[in-house]
C-alpha cells in the first residue's frame, strides 16, 4: 500500500510537470495539458498527506 | 518573498512545526537539525503568492532579458552570501532566536517598538498575498481585475471577494496555523512544478520553439527594456539589488538568526540558495513569461493579476496554485503579525488581536496599489527592519573587539539601549533623507543605510558605556 501511494503520488508530480514539456515540444495542445494537470492536482493532494506523514513519522 | 517572520517566538523550525521552544536559551546540541531540512525549507518557502506578482513587475518596469537572468543570478547569490556569512555564523555560535538577542542587546521596550513596527509591515505583505489569492478566487464570478495603474479599490466585486478571502484567512489564522503549515509542506512541492509547467508551457505561446529561439524572443518579447506607460524605467541594478534585498529582513536583518541556530554549521547558510533559485529565480522568471502571453495576446491588458495569468496557462490548477499561494503565505504571517500586536494589548486573546491583524491586512488588500507597488513595499519593509540585523551583527563581532560589552540591556538592565535605538532611528531618517533631497532611490538606500547604522550604533556605544561605567567607578 505505501508503494502504491508513492508511486500514485510520483505520478500526480509527473502529471503536473510533464504535460508543459509536451506542449513546448508541440506533442499536446494546451486544453490537454491543463486537464492533465487538474488530474495531478487532484491525485497529488489525495495522496501526499499520506506519503509525506509516513516520511516524516520515519 | 517568504511566509516566515520575525515574530521569533513561533518561527518554524526547519524540519518540523512551530518552534515555541528554546526561546529563551540556547539550542543543545541534541536538537540540532540537517542540512536537508534546511534545502527543504527554503525552496517550499520561497515559492509563495507574490511570486506570481514579482516577475511580471520586472517586465512592466521595462527591464531587459539581461537585466533580469544575470541580475536575478547575481542579486540571488549575494543574499545567499548574506544568509551564509552575515546570519548564519552567528546563528550557530549563539543559538538564540533574533527576538531574544535583540532583546539581550536593545531592552524589553526597544524590542516591543521594533516588534510592532514589524507586526505593521507583516499586515501589508499579508494583504499583499491576500490580494493575489483574490484574482484567482474572482475569476469565476467575472470580478474586473484591478490595473497597473490602480492605487484604489476598482470595483465593488473586488472589494467583496477581497473581504471574503481576507476574513477566511483571518479566521483560520486566529485559530491557529499548525494545520495550515501542514498543508503548506503538503502543497509546497507541487506549487514548485506548476510555476516551473507554466513557464515551460507559455514558452511556444511566445514563438519559442527551440532552445535557439529563446534569446531572441526574451530580448524583443518578453523583458523588451521599454517599460509599460506609467511605470518608472528599471535597470539592472534595481534587479540586483531588489534579488538581494527581498529578505533583507530575513539575512542582513538577521531575523533567521531562529531558523540557523538549529543549524550545525554556518555552512548550512548556503541552503538558502535553494529558495533564491527556486522561488526568486525560476519562479519570477515563469510568472513573467505568463505576463508576457497575457501582454501579446492584448496589448492593452497590463494588469498583473496572477489568477487570469495562471488560469490561461495552467487551467484551474494554476488557479489552485495561486489561491494556496496566497493562503498558505498570508496566513501564517497574519498569525505572526497578532503575535507582534499581541505585546500591545496584553489583556486581548490571540484569537481576538489575530483578527485585528488580519482585518489590517484584508483593508490593505484592497488597494490594488498593494500588489502593484510592491516592489515599492518591499524595498521598505527590507529598509525599516534592516538597522537592527546591523546591530546585532555589531554587538557579537565589533563590539568585544573595541573593549565595550556586548549584551548591553541585559548586563545593565537597562529598558532601551538608546546605542541601538539611535542606530535605527536616525538610519531610517538619513535613509528617508537620501530617498527625498539626495534622489537617490529607495532600492539602493540599504547599502549605506548598513554602514550609518553601524557607525551610530558604534558611535553611540562608545558615548553611552562611557558614560554608564563612568557612574559606576567614580
Amino acid at each position: 500500500m505505501k508503494m502504491l501511494l508513492r508511486l500514485i503520488a510520483a505520478a500526480a508530480l509527473a502529471a503536473t510537470l510533464v504535460p508543459s514539456i509536451l506542449v513546448a515540444s508541440g506533442a499536446i495542445g494546451l486544453e490537454t495539458q491543463k486537464t492533465v494537470m487538474f488530474a495531478g492536482m487532484i491525485l497529488w493532494f489525495a495522496t501526499a498527506p499520506f506519503v509525506m506523514a509516513r516520511d516524516r513519522s520515519r | 518573498m517568504e511566509n516566515r517572520s520575525v515574530v521569533a517566538e513561533n518561527k518554524p523550525s526547519p524540519g518540523g512545526s512551530a518552534a515555541d521552544e528554546f526561546e529563551r536559551e540556547s539550542v543543545p546540541e541534541s536538537r540540532l537539525k540537517g542540512l536537508r531540512s534546511y534545502i527543504g525549507m527554503f525552496a517550499g518557502e520561497h515559492a509563495a503568492g507574490t511570486e506570481f506578482a514579482i516577475g511580471p513587475l520586472f517586465v512592466a518596469h521595462g527591464v531587459t532579458a539581461f537585466d533580469v537572468l544575470v541580475g536575478l543570478l547575481l542579486g540571488n547569490f549575494m543574499a545567499v552570501l548574506s544568509w551564509r556569512f552575515l546570519c548564519a555564523p552567528i546563528a550557530v555560535r549563539v543559538r538564540q532566536t533574533m527576538y531574544y538577542q535583540l532583546e539581550r542587546i536593545c531592552g524589553v521596550r526597544l524590542v516591543t517598538v521594533y516588534n510592532l513596527a514589524n507586526g505593521l509591515m507583516f499586515c501589508f505583505l499579508a494583504g499583499a498575498m491576500i490580494a493575489v489569492s483574490a484574482t484567482a478566487v474572482g475569476i469565476p464570478f467575472k470580478m474586473k481585475m484591478p490595473g497597473l495603474n490602480d492605487w484604489l479599490p476598482n470595483s465593488i466585486g473586488w472589494i467583496v471577494v477581497v473581504l471574503v478571502v481576507g476574513l477566511v484567512i483571518s479566521i483560520v489564522a486566529a485559530r491557529g496555523y499548525d494545520a495550515v503549515a501542514r498543508f503548506a509542506n503538503i502543497a509546497s512541492p507541487w506549487m514548485v512544478l506548476v510555476f516551473l509547467a507554466c513557464g515551460i508551457a507559455a514558452l511556444p505561446r511566445l514563438g519559442i520553439h527551440s532552445p535557439a529561439d529563446f534569446w531572441p524572443v526574451a530580448k524583443s518579447v518578453v523583458w523588451t527594456g521599454v517599460p509599460i506607460e506609467g511605470q518608472a524605467q528599471y535597470s539592472f541594478w534595481h534587479v540586483f539589488c531588489f534579488a538581494w534585498f527581498c529578505n533583507l529582513a530575513m539575512h542582513v536583518g538577521m531575523a533567521d538568526l531562529s531558523i540557523f541556530r538549529y543549524a550545525r554549521k554556518a555552512s548550512y547558510g548556503f541552503a538558502s540558495a535553494a529558495g533564491m533559485y527556486v522561488g526568486h529565480y525560476m519562479a519570477w522568471i515563469s510568472a513573467a513569461l505568463l505576463f508576457a502571453v497575457q501582454l501579446q495576446a492584448d496589448p492593452s491588458n497590463t494588469t498583473v493579476a496572477p489568477g487570469p495569468m495562471a488560469v490561461g496557462i495552467a487551467g484551474w490548477a494554476g488557479a489552485a496554485c495561486v489561491i494556496i499561494a496566497g493562503w498558505t503565505t498570508a496566513n501564517p504571517t497574519i498569525y505572526r503579525a497578532g503575535l507582534a500586536f499581541q505585546i500591545l494589548f496584553r489583556n486581548w486573546s490571540r484569537f481576538r488581536v489575530t483578527l485585528i491583524a488580519g482585518a489590517v491586512a484584508t483593508f490593505g488588500a484592497m488597494f490594488p496599489a498593494l500588489v502593484m507597488k510592491l516592489l515599492d513595499f518591499v524595498a521598505l519593509y527590507g529598509l525599516i527592519l534592516m538597522p537592527m540585523g546591523t546591530v546585532i551583527f555589531l554587538d557579537y563581532w565589533v563590539l568585544p573587539k573595541l573593549r565595550l560589552t556586548s549584551f548591553y540591556a541585559e548586563r545593565t538592565g537597562v529598558a532601551t539601549n538608546w546605542a541601538a535605538a539611535a542606530a535605527w532611528i536616525l538610519t531610517l531618517g538619513f535613509c528617508l533623507a537620501l530617498l527625498l533631497l539626495g534622489g537617490i532611490e529607495k532600492f539602493f538606500l540599504f547599502i549605506p543605510g548598513w554602514f550609518i547604522a553601524a557607525a551610530l550604533y558604534i558611535a553611540g556605544s562608545m558615548i553611552i558605556q562611557k558614560r554608564a561605567y563612568r557612574r559606576i567607578e567614580p
